[in-house]
């Protein structure tokens, strides 16, 4: 169990590292010289100057060896300091995207622990019922195919447009004050519904087939077979299948972690939620470098901390590595 | 009796042709690709023109109608659908190759070699690739429509790497594998004759399931705005119609039906790739 965990964590390590040293490496390597057109850019905002010779000079420090360079970015990142955003200037990029992460995180953990769940279950049953299997499986390869933010915008088309439920933009209205108070609270959740209806609809289709195939493999093997030459009804066959599915199924939930993220930040971007993605958009059409590099290297942390929380689970919940630890096997 | 013979010969031909999904999902994709090398044709506007009024519905003149600008919805879609296709054979190619060289890789020689390269794979694994693309894109100055292949194909590998792998692993310890490497056969023909021979229909599987998941991967980033900077592609068709707020003003042709053929095409090859599923493995196809 603790080598298990160390190698993951090795790796998550590395992967951190890695990130840091792309955000640390594009800017000066890549073709066009983007530092200079940083440099421009910064020169014709008031108080541009000073940014650029404290920035610039400490923590970029570009008239240093470049090894000098990339350890004085990461002092400059362990103290926090990710640049000054252009396209909420003079805003530091690490108070930007504080605002920001707590929208996706409002919007991704329910989503995807309910679309989990619900997904499981469907194609657990789907898995043992024909009239049904040939019913949803259709509807589900529809939702597994679809683009993200393409079915976002249908979904904002019906219930926000047609049916004119729910409201499509920002996470809450101007009328009203944020705080902790009941209609703030109300217009919060109206606002939140869609996004989230979005990214659960769309995962739901991936466990749901997932599951079926699963069920169905569990069927066909021997113990299966031996219960229902016993009579055990179809429901007690499909508890143990389900089971037994249910570990690479989390196993699933850790590889897709990744695309789910992403997905949630086109999103965002169809709905104006102001998370991560809105914010990387407005950052791509505004050229701020510095916030684009710190919404990467935010994703990446919030991928990694889920891909650990979900190994954790994993862990919890496989019988073998549980009992293993408690000592009782 | 000669047609028994051959079907005989080429059983998973046999079955592939007559599996509905297969079929069904072969259809639709040969009329998608008809649609992107002859919809150009079809269209007397061209994609960046401005075709007619705007905030037109679909109609005979405008199949998909137009934008609040007055371009042809139709005419922006099918070029961006040749743009969707390229990258998708272009990056699903670059991605499928560098997975299976890897995999081989991996799963032939284990050990060290194995060991580096499964740590390889899997920090891409954990990668959130889009965030990754966005900052690689973001820096480039001028895309084309192969830069965003490369780069999408270059990230897109690591899933197949692992599946190649593991395939790779239970192939290599037959008695037939081992009766080559006794005999002396260089290991790249053992790889070419008896594994890669033995994985082909894996390995196309693969290849399909790549070419959708990277239209998808360039299809985000064409959205995000860093597509390809010149010419038209799906995302951007996509794009534009968010930002200029077609959901709120209904302009639904605009907004949606651009986006469900990029969805039915992903779905046809959904729907080929369940379908092979059934027709190598056996114990589905009795469902």
């Amino acid at each position: 169990m603790g080598k298990y965990l160390s190698k993951k964590l090795l790796i998550y390590l590395i992967t951190f590292f890695i990130a840091v040293t792309i955000n640390w490496a594009i800017p000066r390597f890549m073709p066009g010289d983007p530092i200079s057109i940083l440099l421009s850019r910064f020169s014709g905002l008031e108080g541009g100057r000073e940014i650029i010779e404290g920035q610039f000079v400490q923590s970029f420090g570009l008239n240093q060896p470049l090894l000098t360079q990339y350890f004085n970015f990461w002092r400059s990142l362990f103290a926090g300091d990710l640049g000054i955003s252009i396209y909420v200037f003079p805003k530091p990029v690490i108070n930007v995207i504080k605002e920001a992460i707590i929208y996706d995180i409002i919007l991704l953990v329910p989503a995807i622990i309910l679309s989990w769940i619900v997904g499981n279950k469907l194609g657990a049953y789907s898995g043992v019922n024909r009239k049904a299997d040939n019913i949803m499986m259709p509807f589900f390869y529809f939702l597994t195919s679809a683009p993200y933010f393409w079915f976002a915008v249908v979904v904002a088309f019906i219930f926000g447009v047609k049916l004119a439920f729910f409201p499509i933009s920002n996470a809450y209205s101007s009328t009203v004050q944020p705080g902790f108070n009941l209609p703030f609270i109300f217009d919060f959740l109206k606002h939140w519904f869609l996004p989230f209806l979005t990214l659960f609809l769309v995962q739901l289709g991936g466990w749901a087939i997932g599951m079926r195939n699963m069920i169905i493999y569990e069927r066909s093997s021997n113990y299966s077979k031996y219960m229902e030459s016993l009579g055990a009804s179809d429901r007690l066959i499909r508890n143990y299948g389900f089971r037994n599915g249910i570990l690479p199924q989390v196993t699933g939930l850790a590889i897709r972690l990744g695309t789910v993220v992403s997905g949630a930040l086109l999103t965002e971007i169809v709905f104006s939620y102001p998370g991560l993605g809105y914010l990387m958009l407005r950052a791509i059409l505004n050229q701020d470098y510095f916030l684009i590099q710190g919404c990467f290297l935010f994703i990446v942390i919030m991928v990694l901390a889920a891909n650990f929380i979900v190994d954790i689970i994993y862990m919890i919940i496989d019988p073998r590595v549980r009992l293993s630890y408690s000592g009782e096997v | 009796m000669a047609a028994r013979e051959f079907w005989k010969r080429h059983e998973n031909l046999y079955f592939a042709l007559t599996n509905k999904k297969v079929l069904i999902g072969i259809s639709i994709f040969t009329l998608m690709i008809l649609l992107a090398i002859f919809g150009p044709a079809l269209t007397p506007y061209s994609y960046d023109e401005f075709a007619g009024e705007g905030y037109l519905p679909p109609s005979k003149d405008h199949l998909f109608g137009t934008t609040l600008m007055g371009k042809d919805v139709f005419t922006r879609t099918v070029y961006g659908l040749r743009s969707t296709f390229a990258v998708g054979f272009i990056a699903g190619t670059i991605a499928t190759l560098i997975g299976c060289i890897i995999g081989f890789l991996a799963g032939y020689y284990g050990k060290w070699i194995d060991e580096a390269l499964m740590m390889i794979t899997n920090i891409f694994l954990v990668f959130p690739l889009l965030a990754l693309l966005i900052i690689l894109a973001a820096y480039l100055p001028y895309r084309g429509i192969m830069t965003i292949s490369i780069i999408v194909g270059m990230t897109a590998w690591p899933w197949t790497a692992r599946a190649v792998r593991s395939q790779t692993l239970s192939i290599k310890n037959q008695g037939y594998v081992n009766l080559s490497r006794i005999s002396g056969i260089s290991v790249f023909r053992i790889l070419r004759e008896d594994i890669a021979a033995n994985m082909f229909s894996y390995v196309f599987m693969v290849y399909i399931l790549q070419f959708s998941g990277t239209i998808l991967a360039a299809v985000g980033l064409e959205f995000l705005g860093l597509g390809p900077t010149q010419g038209v592609s799906l995302g951007l068709v996509m794009q534009n119609a968010v930002n200029w707020n077609a959901i709120q003003l209904g302009l639904w042709w605009w907004a949606i039906l651009p986006g469900l053929v990029l969805t039915i095409l992903v779905v046809s090859l959904y729907f080929i790739n369940t379908g092979l599923d059934e027709v190598f493995n056996p114990r589905l196809r009795e469902m």
